[in-house]
């Protein structure tokens, strides 16, 4: 019987990759965001929003993660921006391995600002770096109000909360308030914007803070 | 939901191991998994059965060491056991903590059968 310390990190291999995409990333010039969020809380449509404003301002792109279709991808691609579908056959997350890979494809255009749609699920892609600069989660007033208690690990490992379709508030039985008590109880140093991807609310707040992330990377 | 994926990291590690020649099983492996690192250590045992089962670790035992939450308070220095995540001093209130353990998620030690 023979006892062979170890001593290794279970994610090693994906961290290491993590941080070589980090560091392409950087040394193109981009400012790079992984969206984490459940399925249907509007990765998509923020990002399709976030575009409409921006577009004349930055060179963007978008890394799609899902588990089938190319349905996101196709609307980015309508609003004419460079776009990587990912499809992931089932697993619940992205890892840095895809993001690299799918990375090749827009090595050659000029971007200042990436966005990486992760696969919609708040659990597992909080312990993937992709060699992102920050993880930004985003809840739907829909989803009711405790789950950053529910689901505090990616509270946790996010930089950015956006509380997003705060057009419905009147419909749901759901308080900002609490959400935000509970988020900052798990991370009391989360950036929150409270916004609606229907009525444009909060949406140029947002905007602003990326346009001023762009420039002071 | 990624215990299977977890699992199978695990057996790529231990791979590094085995000596390439003779016949050498592993008996055990030991890893740490945080309170904090959202893995169920149900579900990854049962993940590490499914992907060993019919390969020569289907003998190898997975053992679990779980690691607490705890966060040092930036302020006042002291440290905390989380049983919750909620981040907080326990001393003095501060949410300016940071993490010392609970997130980990390592592979410790293989024991060999030889
Ligand atoms: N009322 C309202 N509906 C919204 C808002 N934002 C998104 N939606 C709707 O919510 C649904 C899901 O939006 P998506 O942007 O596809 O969500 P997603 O997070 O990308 O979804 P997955 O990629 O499938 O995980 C769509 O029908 C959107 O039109 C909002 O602010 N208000
Ligand atoms: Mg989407
Ligand atoms: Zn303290």
């Amino acid at each position: 019987m023979s006892l062979i310390t170890v001593e290794r990190k279970i994610l090693e291999k994906n961290d290491e990759i993590a941080n070589i995409n980090r560091e392409k990333f950087r040394f193109k010039g981009m400012f790079t965001l992984n969206l984490v969020s459940s399925p249907g809380s509007g990765k998509t449509s923020l990002i399709e929003q976030t575009i409409k404003i921006l577009k004349g301002k930055l060179n963007i792109a978008v890394i799609e993660g899902d588990v089938q279709t190319n349905l996101d991808a196709q609307r980015i691609d309508a609003l004419g921006v460079s776009v990587v579908q990912i499809v992931t056959n089932g697993a619940c997350h992205l890892d840095a391995m895809l993001v690299r890979d799918a990375f090749q494809k827009l090595i050659n255009i000029d971007i200042n600002l990436l966005f990486i749609e992760n696969v919609g699920n708040l659990v597992c892609p909080a312990a993937y770096d992709l060699g992102e600069e920050m993880k930004v989660v985003i809840i739907s007033t829909t989803e009711g109000d405790d789950k950053p208690l529910k689901y505090p690990a990616i509270f946790r490992n996010s930089e950015v909360l956006v509380i997003n379709k705060i057009d419905l508030i009147p419909y749901v039985n759901c308080n900002i308030d609490t959400i935000i008590m509970n988020a900052l109880s798990i991370n009391s140093g989360l950036k929150i914007f409270e916004v609606s991807c229907t009525s444009m609310e909060g949406i140029n707040e947002w905007c602003e803070y990326l346009l001023y992330k762009v420039k002071s990377q | 939901m990624h215990e299977v994926s977890i699992a199978q990291e695990i057996i790529e590690i231990v791979k590094d191991y085995l000596p390439k020649n003779n016949h050498v099983s592993v008996k055990s492996v030991r890893v740490e998994i945080g309170e904090f690192s959202n893995i169920l250590p149900d579900a990854l045992s049962f993940g590490f059965k499914v992907l060993t089962n019919i390969t020569d670790m289907k003998d190898t035992e997975l053992i679990i060491s779980k690691v607490p939450l705890t966060v040092k308070c930036r302020d006042c220095e002291n440290i905390s056991i989380l049983d919750e995540p909620f981040f907080f001093c326990h001393s003095c209130e501060s949410a300016n903590v940071e993490i010392l353990t609970g997130t980990e998620l390592k592979v410790i030690e293989i024991e060999l059968n030889d």
